[in-house]
């Protein structure tokens, strides 16, 4: 391996470390002035001339969280050895898939989703119609915003209508955010006294109760986890949806996001990233994916393995964003939604096609899932992602 | 070339204890630097038994403290001895007041404990994720300053600062500051080589032969969809159950080793999932 050879008026370790920690810290690694003067210690601690140790030191010191011993290594490598090209280029290969060949059950999506390329461009020149009445009177304005949360998605592509579908998903958000647990607990400042904790305290004062401790009802809001499919049946929603899972993620700290098509990938730090190139960098990884084959089940089945424990409690209600169509046999999908299933609070689908007139979960995938949703919603429209709202205050 | 790392690793491995480099040069490192070792990983890897193993080779107390929501200071620092408080008041007609919050009537919860000693003990803070949010803040200032304060009594510094290692599970996201002030380190489950030896160092009565099956068969069966995969501590209970069993190749007596499976297997959905058949195969490739 050759070793990164650093510029003449970077001198002495501690720049060069402070470097390392600066690299650390662009790749999503929190470290401060702290751990460079840590890291010089640690480094004196050891034989810091064999590269071996020094990496296994650093990575002992700087790494926070299981997501960073993962990728210490080749942040490591690209800072000291300068693979750094060439490790992200074979990152990136890694990640190519080759498009699974479209099965024909989807050939009628797939030609809506050539359809919808000409309407995103008739989307462009913005509605012909009504384009004198924009910006002068607002109350038509207001039928015409009217007019398009009855349109289904497919044909919204405008900024109006993804920060209505934004919008939406903060109400949701919301809406499950205020619980309460029915059981009383400690509290410093509670509206309750709890008397036992009083009167084991007034043992300290002779008895008499002196020290008056509380209780209260805590809070105990439902979390959203939400997993959006982004393959090629769903392209057509695949903005609105991801507009409403930004929605979603932005109104409360404990939303998590997920999107998958053949593999699931996590997005919540993406969406929650304020600079918006980057988050931009962070979802495009995940874009190679973007309008290929859908895997529901194992895409479900990665979330129970490797997330689940963290992300899913008996608090969690999880937000299913797909048409149902998985390349995966149904009885994978049911499985893997049964294990889910004894995870989490509720399952909600929230389906595009449903809305459709005539619909019928006739397609086995989604067949297969019924008996384990608790709700199984339509969301083709802006509206009916609404009133969606409603249902969730029942949860 | 030995590094102290190494030495470490070795102390470890005569206490029966396999540590990989990373994680002897984590703990090498929280050693030196006195800092807390935070170490993640799934269940029965071995989290715990590393606090252990290290009280035995630096031959110090080991002081355990088990998170569970709900644990406060109470429970985890120090209390008075309200009884014992009230009878020497009632027992003596003197001014007693100063006496009765003196170190004979204060109850030393682990954590106090920890600071108190003579000569520097391991501290194992297992389970840390366990434990509420507010707990965990205040057991940064503990773990930072190395002292604790009794208004009653005053600030209590450590004699010798304590061996500190906590263990998570994962089953909640630790907050970034006492991530911060802990160095890390993740166990994974040990590739077959390691595991070899782990088992050759717990179970030295075992023979090559049942050890390979042994190690070949649950590395196999971690690959199938569980919801409990089992880790080492499991691994270690079924070589056990077989050897007390008198068996010595699994591929011999099938059904004993199905019947031990529970060793393994620890629900029912988990049992399913590795029927006769599939087990067969296993062990049969094993042979």
């Amino acid at each position: 391996m050759r070793a990164t050879r650093f510029p003449a008026q970077a001198t002495g370790p501690a720049e060069r470390l402070a470097g390392f920690i600066a690299h650390l810290r662009m790749n999503g690694v929190q470290a401060g002035p702290r751990e460079t003067e840590d890291g010089l210690t640690a480094l004196g601690a050891i034989n810091a001339a064999d590269p071996g140790q020094a990496r296994m030191a650093l990575k002992a010191l700087l790494v926070p969280d299981h997501d960073g011993w993962q990728k210490f290594d080749d942040l490591y490598d690209a800072y000291w050895f300068n693979t750094g090209k060439q490790r992200q280029a074979e990152v990136k290969a890694d990640h190519i898939r080759t498009q699974s060949a479209r099965p024909t059950l989807w050939q009628p999506h797939l030609d809506t989703e050539t359809e919808s390329g000409t309407s995103d461009q008739a989307d462009a020149r913005p509605d012909t119609g009504d384009g004198e009445a924009e910006g002068t009177d607002g109350r038509l304005i207001a039928t015409r915003t009217d007019n398009l949360t009855k349109r289904d998605l497919r044909e919204l592509m405008d900024e109006d209508s993804l920060r209505a579908a934004e919008r939406a998903a903060t109400r949701l958000a919301r809406a499950l955010r205020d619980r309460r647990s029915r059981r009383y607990r400690a509290a410093t400042h509670g509206s309750r006294l709890d008397l036992r904790r009083t009167l084991r305290a007034s043992l300290a004062r002779g008895g008499e109760p002196l020290d008056l401790y509380r209780r209260h009802r805590p809070d105990k809001p439902l979390k959203i986890v939400a997993l959006c499919d982004v393959s090629g049946s769903m392209t057509v929603y695949a903005r609105v949806f991801l507009a409403f899972i930004k929605g979603l993620v932005g109104a409360d700290t404990r939303t998590d996001a997920y999107l998958f098509h053949t593999r699931l990938m996590r997005v919540t730090p993406a969406l929650r990233d304020t600079d918006t190139l980057r988050a931009a960098g962070r979802l495009s990884l995940m874009a190679e994916g973007f309008a290929g084959g859908t895997d529901i089940a194992g895409a479900i089945t990665q979330f129970n393995q490797s997330y689940a424990a963290r992300a899913a409690d008996d608090r969690t209600v999880v937000l299913i964003l797909s048409d149902g169509y998985c390349t995966s046999p149904p009885e994978h999908l049911g499985a893997a939604l049964a294990k889910l299933r004894r995870r989490v609070h509720r399952i909600v689908w929230l389906n595009p096609l449903k809305g459709w007139r005539d619909y019928e979960p006739v397609a086995k995938g989604i067949a297969a899932a019924q008996p384990y949703l608790d709700a199984h919603f339509p969301a083709n429209t802006i509206e009916t992602l609404g009133a969606l709202e409603q249902e969730f205050f029942k949860f | 070339m030995t590094s102290p790392h190494h030495n470490l690793q070795a102390d470890l491995a005569r206490n029966a204890y396999v540590a990989s480099d990373e994680l002897a040069m984590a703990l090498h490192l929280s050693l030196v630097l006195q800092r807390p070792l935070l170490l993640e990983g799934p269940a029965g890897v071995g989290k715990t038994d590393l606090a252990k193993a290290l009280a035995a080779i630096k031959d110090a107390n080991l002081i355990r403290l088990q998170c569970y929501e709900g644990l406060d200071a109470s429970q985890a620092i120090y209390e008075w001895n309200y009884q014992r408080q009230l009878l020497a008041l009632r027992a003596s007609d003197a001014d007693t007041e100063d006496a009765v919050f003196s170190d004979k009537y204060l109850l030393k919860r682990p954590l106090l404990e920890a600071i108190t000693q003579g000569s520097p003990p391991v501290l194992l803070i297992d389970e840390i994720d366990r434990a509420d949010e507010a707990f965990e803040a205040y057991l940064l200032e503990v773990l930072a300053e190395g002292q604790i304060t009794v208004p009653e009594l005053g600030t209590i510094k450590a004699v010798s600062p304590p061996m500190v290692v906590l263990t998570s599970n994962g089953t909640r996201e630790l907050s970034d500051a006492l991530r911060r002030r802990c160095l890390y380190s993740y166990i994974d489950y040990p590739d077959r080589a390691t595991e070899l030896a782990i088992l050759q160092a717990r179970a030295p009565g075992i023979e090559a032969q049942l050890a390979t099956q042994i190690i070949h068969t649950v590395q196999e069966i971690r690959r199938e969809d569980l919801e409990k995969v089992p880790g080492i501590a499991e691994m270690l209970d079924w070589a056990a159950a077989l050897s007390g069993l008198g068996i010595n190749d699994l591929s011999e007596d099938l059904q004993a080793v199905a019947a031990t499976m529970t060793c393994l297997l620890k629900t029912a959905a988990d049992c399913d999932a590795v029927p006769a058949e599939v087990l067969a195969r296993i062990v049969g490739k094993a042979a």
